[in-house]
């Protein structure tokens, strides 16, 4: 065998249920000893000789009419090599979109330096180049720029403004639709309608972003550094603006430190370093600094939906009807209308809905552009579902948990399509136990026994409620992803995938899966990502995809391997195969007999490229495989949450919470929790605490960390996470399910019920964040 | 711009270099001293990343200047481990208990706690949430980072029995 081609039948081989020797078991990362050590390369960590530092001049206002830019006293200023404007870069395409089907938003693509208008406060004007960064950003700050303003469009709902002559704020709208929906309306028994909207926020990760570009004369190779998620898209696209082939382009992941969807995506950036490496035959390094981070890197969230459902007399869904608003910023970025087109693909979410009928309005206004942050859409529309489930339990006098047991689709429904697609793939919600899993979680949360102790507290003067919210998630995106395992001479095993790290455990995860196939040492592995120079293609790590698409290609690469060192033991020891095993890189007979052994550090130097046996066919002990798949896998769960208002303050503490998600299959529960905990944190952030706010004239208000507010210890409640592995997909050999985003996902939409029921007024939140301002005013006007 | 020279202790090593008078310790010691453990989040000492001890005392790297450095001796990240070889107990504990995810809060949470464990060596869970109330993480949920305290201060008392 070659390692090359896959044989017939083998990608029928799945991971048994259970634990095993590694997978699904709670093992430390190879991942931590650099970054706990301080020996972690981060963007602004790689520096190279004779390196110059970019600094962005920004738009200071919302919009406006270009009438001219002043940087001849920037260009005298000590250390300064070159000022660009947009004149200088007019020969590099807007910056185009990767994922998205819709047509016709090519027109709304931003420019990398503004062109005639700028249209957000922070949108890049100019760049200074100059030998150390602080004298660059002295020098920005002489940089005039005169602009005649315009008038801004910030309500996404309002009626459409002008994006340029000829082209208004409406790039698109999304629509989707099944069943007679309008039969529904007529036929129902009631009809609930609810005004609700998410407020903008994002992923905000710690690090900022960073991009260091070098031009390698002696190779012919441009470099960028810095970078994360989508690196051979980025790579392919940099390589087209830049008139270059993608072979004399390559993209290098060091430490990432969390993306969270907003890092790693092509921005204005990314493109000025490149050309600016090429065209001064210096390195360039951007390191972006808070306030632009605020400003500049992806929003997300924003959205106002006007959404009714019709029910029948039991509660049960007959349709739901919404029009929602989606608040893209100033620009269509790489995204194009994914998450507006997420939102409307996603929001029917578990239950069982005869009709459906969604119309989102892909809106630009004069802010920070948008696109994905974790749970894109599915934050957003599983609020907007799970108050109307409320809703619809609150007007026919029915249990919040008993109306979600009538909707819920059941196992028995399972695989149930839906005539609907979200990004680019029919859904078809591939397997689950959705009641199952809510009965485990309330009995896990005692919520019987708490709604009794919380009557208790409300009848000694304590402002206290209990809320759920049910999700679906989804992951798992194809089309493809390949992984090369290699065993070297001295039997060190390498996985080589497409994928890429945010920080959330790639490595470890993969390694496990190699570890268990192959039967080496999961800790010893070397685990490769994000470098286009040590793999021809690869989609990346977004969309909870790692696991699933290069968790599955690392298994079959790693039996392929397997097997390949088994043939060869096997002929050398006179035996067959199957009477052969392999442990910690020993093959030995699978009886446990005493008999000859060898390693695979053995096997692959008989395998080296000048081994007789080895004429004619290709060396090395070494696999590739691709793993295809057109359906995502959907993950499920539930959040519980039992919280406490401040009567004086309207502060909502949060006493206890719950994230019960099916997994499918963890491949490492530590893991696992640490991504939904986490994600949890981000979900309250936008719940109780985050919030992009703007002044009347665009001005952006939240441009430090002291006024966007990102959860501190102090706001994370007690948390328990139960992990279930009662529907493993029947999509992939390791029967696993994204488990990225499931954390984030409910919990708006819990918290609010939750605080509806703290409140004694179901209905009351129709809008996140809940401030403090807004709860104590709900509290003062309460009956 | 002016500059001064200035002197200081470094993870136990002294050093003398010319320092812009108005560059702040974090980049001084990431720049100048190539140093990069110590991690810039924000710039305005709201985030915790660049934490470093100044004379045993945790400070905040890009709110102190590198010419008040001077004469003073300074622990960064990479000073916590006592060998290339072994961890610090707070490093073992925070890998062993998933106390960390991208690792870019990591070196400020590290050096945060080291001088909290100085000073209680015996802390509740409650006394560590305040400890590193101060300090953002974006990937955790911050519990990890507590039981990870809580095993490296037993091993750290254990290891002083």
């Amino acid at each position: 065998m070659d390692g090359l081609s896959p044989r017939p039948g083998e990608d029928a081989r799945t991971l048994a249920a259970g634990p095993g020797r590694v997978v699904g078991r709670a093992v430390t990362r190879i991942e931590d000893l650099p970054l706990v050590r301080g020996e972690g390369l981060f963007a602004a960590d790689v520096n190279f000789p004779r390196q110059l530092h970019m600094r962005v001049v920004r738009a200071e206002i919302a919009h406006g009419r270009i009438v001219s830019v002043d940087a001849e006293a920037a260009r005298a200023m000590p250390g300064v090599v070159a000022v660009w404007t947009a004149a200088d870069v007019a020969d590099i395409p807007l910056i185009p979109f990767r994922a998205t089907k819709v047509r016709g938003l090519e027109p709304y693509c931003q420019p990398v330096l503004a062109r005639d208008r700028v249209r957000y406060v922070g949108e890049p004007v100019a760049v200074v180049l100059a030998d150390d960064a602080y004298r660059a950003e002295d020098a920005a700050e002489t940089v005039m720029v005169e602009l005649e303003e315009l008038p801004v469009v910030l309500d996404a709902a309002a009626p459409p403004g002008e994006f340029a002559p000829g082209h208004d704020t409406e790039p698109t709208v999304v629509r989707k639709e099944y069943g007679d929906i309008d039969a529904a309306f007529r036929s129902a028994h009631a009809v609930v309608e609810l005004e609700l909207s998410v407020g903008r926020h994002s992923g905000v990760p710690l690090e900022t972003r960073g991009a260091i570009a070098r031009y390698d004369a002696a190779h012919d190779v441009l470099e960028l550094h810095g970078t994360a998620k989508k690196q051979h898209w980025n790579r392919d696209e940099i390589a087209r603006l830049l008139g270059r082939p993608p072979q004399g382009v390559h993209l290098f992941e060091g430490h990432v430190g969390g993306g969270f969807g907003v890092r790693g995506e092509l921005y204005p950036e990314d493109l000025l370093v490149c050309a600016a490496a090429l065209r001064l035959r210096r390195p360039i390094k951007w390191i972006e600094d808070r306030r632009e981070h605020l400003v500049a890197t992806n929003h997300s969230r924003q959205q106002s939906h006007r959404i009714r459902a019709a029910v029948d007399a039991e509660g049960r869904l007959l349709g739901i009807d919404d029009v929602f608003f989606h608040d893209q910023g100033a620009y269509v970025r790489t995204h194009g209308a994914r998450v507006a087109d997420l939102a409307a693909g996603m929001l029917p979410g578990p239950y069982r809905l005869p009709a459906y009928r969604v119309a989102g309005h892909f809106r630009l206004t004069n802010k920070t552009p948008a696109a994905t942050y974790r749970a894109p859409g599915r934050y957003e529309t599983t609020f907007v579902r799970e108050r109307l489930m409320d809703a619809i339990a609150a007007r026919l006098e029915i249990d919040p948990v008993e109306i979600r047991r009538r909707n819920l689709v059941a196992t028995a429904e399972m695989p149930h399509a839906r005539p609907l697609d979200a990004l680019g793939t029919d859904v078809v919600l591939d397997s689950g136990d959705y009641e199952g899993l809510l009965d485990k979680a309330l009995a896990r949360f005692g919520w019987d026994a708490m709604h009794k102790e919380l009557a208790a507290r409300r009848a000694a003067g304590e402002c206290v409620g209990a809320g759920l919210a049910f999700f679906v998630e989804k992951s798992g995106l194809g089309p493809s992803d390949g992984v090369r395992v290699t065993v070297d001479a001295t039997g060190a095993v390498e996985v080589v995938s497409g994928a890429a790290s945010v920080g959330q455990g790639v490595e470890t995860a993969l390694a496990q899966i190699c570890a268990e196939a192959l039967g080496v040492d999961y800790s010893s592995i070397r685990v490769v990502r994000g470098r286009t120079d040590r793999i021809e293609f690869g989609n990346g790590a977004h969309a909870s995809r790692v696991t699933v698409m290069s968790g599955s290609a690392t298994w079959q690469a790693s039996l392929a391997v397997r097997e390949m060192a088994l043939e060869c033991a096997a002929q050398l020891l006179q035996l067959s195969p199957a009477e052969l095993t392999i442990s910690e890189g020993v093959v030995t007979r699978a009886d446990g007999l005493a008999g000859p052994s060898l390693t695979l550090a053995e096997i692959a130097r008989g395998r080296g490229p000048n081994s007789p046996a080895m004429r004619g066919q290709t060396p090395g002990l070494t696999a590739e495989r691709w793993f295809w798949s057109d359906h995502m896998a959907y993950p499920y769960g539930v959040h519980l949450a039992q919280i406490r208002i401040d009567a004086g303050t309207g502060g909502v503490t949060v006493e206890r919470y719950l994230v019960a998600n099916d997994i499918g299959r963890a491949i490492n529960p530590m893991l696992v929790e640490g991504q939904i905990v986490g994600g949890l944190a981000q979900g309250l952030g936008g719940a109780l605490l985050e919030e992009f706010r703007y002044d009347p004239s665009g001005q952006p208000l939240s441009t430090t960390l002291a006024d966007y507010l990102i959860p501190t210890i102090a706001e994370m409640p007690e948390v328990d996470v139960l992990i279930a592995e009662d529907a493993p997909s029947p999509l992939n050999p390791l029967g696993v399910k994204g488990a990225g985003e499931g954390g984030t996902n409910g919990a708006g939409a819990c918290i609010a019920s939750a605080v509806d029921d703290a409140l004694r007024r179901p209905g009351a939140i129709t809008s996140l964040p809940l401030l403090p301002a807004h709860l104590r005013a709900l509290l003062v006007e309460a009956p | 711009m002016s500059t001064r020279r200035i002197a200081l202790t470094v993870n136990g090593t002294r050093h003398e270099a010319e320092a812009p008078v108005r560059q702040h310790l974090g980049d001084f010691l990431r720049g100048t001293l190539g140093l990069t453990g110590t991690h810039l989040g924000c710039e305005h000492g709201v985030c915790g990343a660049c934490t470093v001890l100044l004379d045993g005392r945790a400070i905040r790297a890009c709110l102190v200047l590198a010419v008040q450095a001077e004469d003073r001796a300074v622990t960064t990240v990479e000073g916590l481990a006592p060998s290339p070889e072994a961890l610090h107990p707070l490093q073992a504990a925070f890998c062993a208990n998933h106390g960390l995810q991208c690792g870019f809060c990591t070196p400020g949470m590290l050096t945060t706690l080291e001088e909290f464990l100085r000073d209680c060596p015996d802390p509740t869970e409650e006394e560590v949430r305040v400890a590193i109330s101060g300090n953002l993480c974006r990937c955790t949920g911050y519990d990890s980072i507590v039981a990870a305290t809580m095993e490296a201060a037993r091993a750290m008392r254990e290891a002083a029995a």
